[in-house]
């Protein structure tokens, strides 16, 4: 749950951008991270290794305004994708208030993508949470590799494989383009937002 | 397992009153009890610091789990002290209850010793606070 302090009037909202490795996620970051600079005081961190890849994780804060007279300050997360970091997806799955499953429209990477959810799934549950519970929009990546000539895999498929269950909102998406890039995040801050809102009101 | 704990006003004021008699007023620069989700809780500085919290927390609660996972692969527990020496400035971990950490960041003119001493007076403190 989001974590709220009376005092300074502020609530801070966790959001993990989760998905298969080289599916996007720290570029949808970096994409944001451009686009609304402006709002955004810090610098973004991110822990990569030799090879540009995410290590630990990135971080990067934004603050949205006020809602009750609260400060809302979205904390964005990405986990490095990369199968042997679980220990690592774990840690930063701690706490999260809302997700954004990246999933990598190439061809591919069909397999990779229902891995990495089923993965998803599993880590929460070892914190006993259940994903259809917790705020999610996926994100299906990559729409522009279709103008290259490179086989994508039909949205019908993907929707298939990765939401016929959850049932969530979903984006056709290209991180590095920043087609609804912001439109994926406006989704998933309002529906976490959504549920926080009755909190607020209760406080 | 829920992270966040919900404070109200009141116990925010008791920790800062804590934290700024026990720590800041020796001259501590910063500290911040963060929790392992990476949220700050309380922030307290001398004045003169502008550190980006957020980013130090969420980095913190990271390198923290992380530690902790080292700890278990060696067959420890947890590694009691956790501190990271700088030219000027260095910081100090320290764990609060399961869920919190408390992030110290001093200089040269605190020795660590006397700076540990007042880490556990401080958490000490802020245990029986949540009794
Ligand atoms: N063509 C194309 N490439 C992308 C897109 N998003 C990310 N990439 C590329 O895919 C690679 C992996 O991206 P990255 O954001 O590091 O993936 P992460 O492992 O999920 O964080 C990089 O070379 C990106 O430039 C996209 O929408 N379209
Ligand atoms: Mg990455």
């Amino acid at each position: 749950m989001a974590l709220i302090n009376p005092k300074k009037k502020e609530v801070q909202v966790k959001i993990v951008y989760y998905g298969p490795g080289r599916g996007g996620k720290t570029t949808n970051l970096e994409y944001i991270n451009q686009k609304f600079k402006s709002r955004i005081k810090a610098e973004m961190v991110t822990v990569k290794t030799y090879g540009d890849r995410t290590l630990f994780f990135d971080f990067l804060p934004l603050d949205i305004g006020s809602i009750n007279g609260y400060d809302i300050k979205i904390q964005f997360y990405t986990v490095p994708g990369q199968v042997k970091y679980n220990a690592t997806r774990k840690l930063v799955l701690r706490g999260v208030d809302g997700i954004v499953f990246v999933a990598d429209s190439m061809g591919l990477r069909r397999e990779m993508n229902i891995r990495s959810l089923q993965n998803l799934e599993e880590n929460l549950r070892s914190f006993n949470k259940d994903l259809s519970r917790i705020p999610l929009v996926f994100q299906y990546n990559k729409r522009d590799l279709a103008a290259h000539n490179i086989a994508l895999l039909p949205l019908e498929t993907m929707q298939q494989d990765l939401n016929a269950k959850l049932n969530a909102p979903y984006l056709e998406a290209s991180a590095i383009t920043g087609d609804n890039v912001a439109l994926t995040m406006k989704k998933i801050i309002s529906i976490t937002i959504g549920s926080l809102k009755k909190k607020l009101e209760e406080k | 397992m829920e992270f966040t704990l919900d404070l109200d006003r009141q116990q925010i004021e008791k920790i800062e009153k804590i934290l700024d008699e026990e720590l800041i007023e020796l001259g501590v620069i910063n500290v911040i009890l963060l929790d392992l989700a990476g949220n700050v809780i309380i922030n307290l500085d001398n004045g003169s610091t502008q550190h980006d919290v957020y980013s130090l927390a969420a980095l913190a609660a990271g390198n923290f789990g992380a530690v902790s996972a080292m700890a278990n692969l060696i067959g420890e527990q947890e590694f009691s002290l956790l501190f990271h020496k700088g030219e000027t400035d260095s910081i100090h971990f320290s764990k609060v209850t399961d869920d919190l950490l408390l992030l110290s960041i001093f200089g040269k003119e605190v020795s660590l010793g006397f700076l540990r001493l007042k880490v556990s007076e401080a958490v000490r403190k802020i245990e029986s606070l949540f009794g």
